[in-house]
């Protein structure tokens, strides 16, 4: 199934500047390994050694963070995004 | 669902403060009660900068009685781009000072206080204790997770926004009606892991988008009214213009913190701890690599410099003699092939951390003798060629 992926600004020069991208997945997990399969180099930056999504990152499905669903199990339903945020300091 | 007001309503208001802000005073849902309120109301900014100057200003135009200002830094000509608040005349003058002055030119009738100190584990209790609402515009990691700790154990409220380049992110964290900003982030990221506004750089006007949505949200949680944006994250994407609105939780694992850290600084890392390793003994200054380059050019010394910065920074000022290699390229693994063999390496960015980053990974793969120039680019502006523009 078709998942439409929002990029965050800092993982643009990954996907050369492409604020969205479209992957082929069921859950989170498949949709991180098409990513990186399209992408390389993108999925260290969301998961950590150990496989489990970065404490300073988040991953939702739809409107819903899936630290608080199912994880990177989480389904995705046929046409909700995945959204990738991450956190950002800046305020100067 | 609209929450109590946070404050109470001042007696009065005077005829002068009537008219000033008549075009609240007829929106029912502010009235005079509102307008009361927001008289009443202290309210803290921390950080005149990007976000603090549309911040304070707007506050400063609504009536809120009593600003806090929260700033260690002066004004540098490279905050002018979006920080609205301070003017060409204040170049090198204290930022909470120069803010102070722009607000009694917007309302004479605001309180200012001024903090001029670095906010910090040892004031931060103190500092917060006399308002009833803080704004955190902060540029950096460790002062965010500082003045969430503070928030939680006083009880109090505050507005959080935080931008980079084309992107923001703003909310509403107060643990009593919902969560706190580490049921957002757990943990801040290892450093060099998320660059900063000064590393990558920042839309000015992206500040009034997100400083705007935080004066809102303050307006309506003093004065009782509307929806405030708590337990909801916006992010805003000002290349796309669009704005995408995520909950957060409260985190049933996260514990709320009942105490501060001792050291937020060291919390967030300023460097890793390969990378402080690493630069431990390996570091020379801007004059050494100066004389370093004489030499190079006179025969008696042999090395390569690299500077690891992004090409667009690399565009605005760079140390003559040096290669552009963007740290990037040394974390993909694509660098070191790049690299001469037989030549000793020394790495340069903009003030240090991204060069001592990459120093780790050039020890890490055999290049023992390799060293990075402290205090980067910008001390070699500073110190060595005042003529080059810095950022």
């Amino acid at each position: 199934m078709s998942v439409s992926v929002r990029i965050p600004t800092i993982l643009r020069t990954y996907t050369k500047g492409d604020s969205e991208v479209t992957v082929e997945g069921d859950d989170v997990a498949s949709v991180i390994d098409a990513l990186e399969a399209s992408y390389p180099g993108i999925k260290a930056r969301v998961v950590d050694e150990t496989g489990a999504i970065r404490r300073f990152v988040n991953v939702y499905v739809g409107t819903e963070d899936i630290r608080f669903a199912e994880g990177l199990g989480t389904t995705v339903p046929t046409g909700q995004q995945v959204s990738i945020i991450p956190a950002v300091a800046g305020g100067c | 669902m609209a929450l109590a007001p946070l404050v109470e309503p001042a007696d009065e208001l005077t005829v002068d403060e009537v008219r000033r802000y008549s075009r609240h005073l007829i929106i029912p849902d502010v009235g005079m009660a509102g307008q009361k309120r927001l008289k009443n109301a202290k309210v803290l900014v921390i950080g005149a900068g990007g976000l603090g100057s549309p911040a304070l200003l707007y506050l400063a135009a609504a009536g809120v009685g009593t600003l806090g200002i929260i700033d260690f830094d002066t004004v540098d000509e490279s905050n002018l781009q979006r920080q609205v608040i301070h003017g060409q005349s204040d170049i090198g003058k204290s930022k909470a000072l120069s803010a102070k002055e722009s607000v009694a030119e917007i309302n004479p009738y605001v309180n200012v206080v001024l903090h001029e100190e670095r906010l910090d584990v040892d004031n931060v209790l103190q500092v917060f204790a006399d308002y009833d609402l803080i704004l955190d515009g902060t540029d950096n990691f460790a002062t965010r997770y500082l003045v969430n700790d503070a928030a939680v154990i006083l009880g109090k409220p505050y507005v959080w926004g935080s931008i980079y380049r084309f992107e923001g992110q703003v909310s509403v964290f107060w643990a009593q009606e919902g969560p706190q900003y580490r049921d957002l982030y757990p943990e801040p990221p290892p450093p060099g892991m998320v660059p900063s506004c000064a590393e990558g750089g920042v839309l000015g006007v992206l500040c009034a988008s997100i400083g705007s949505v935080m004066v809102n949200e303050a307006i309506k949680l003093i004065t009782g009214i509307g929806d405030p944006l708590i337990g909801r994250l916006l992010v805003f994407d000002a290349l796309e213009m669009r704005w995408t609105e995520l909950k957060i939780r409260r985190d049933p694992h996260g514990e709320p913190p009942t105490a501060l850290l001792e050291d937020y600084e060291a919390f967030c890392g300023v460097l890793s701890d390969e990378a402080a390793d690493a630069a431990a003994d390996s570091t020379i200054s801007v004059t050494t690599l100066s004389s370093w380059l004489k030499e190079r050019e006179e025969g008696t010394r042999d090395f390569v410099l690299v500077d690891v910065r992004e090409p667009n920074e690399y565009e605005i000022n760079k140390i003559p003699g040096s290669v552009l290699i963007p740290k990037g390229e040394f974390l993909a693994g694509n660098a070191l092939s790049q690299l001469p063999q037989d030549k000793q390496v020394v790495l340069q960015c903009k003030s240090g951390a991204r060069s001592a980053e990459v120093l780790a990974i050039l020890k890490s793969a055999g290049l023992e003798d390799s060293v990075h120039v402290g205090g980067g680019v910008v001390a070699w502006v500073n110190q060595i060629d005042p003529s080059q523009p810095s950022y």
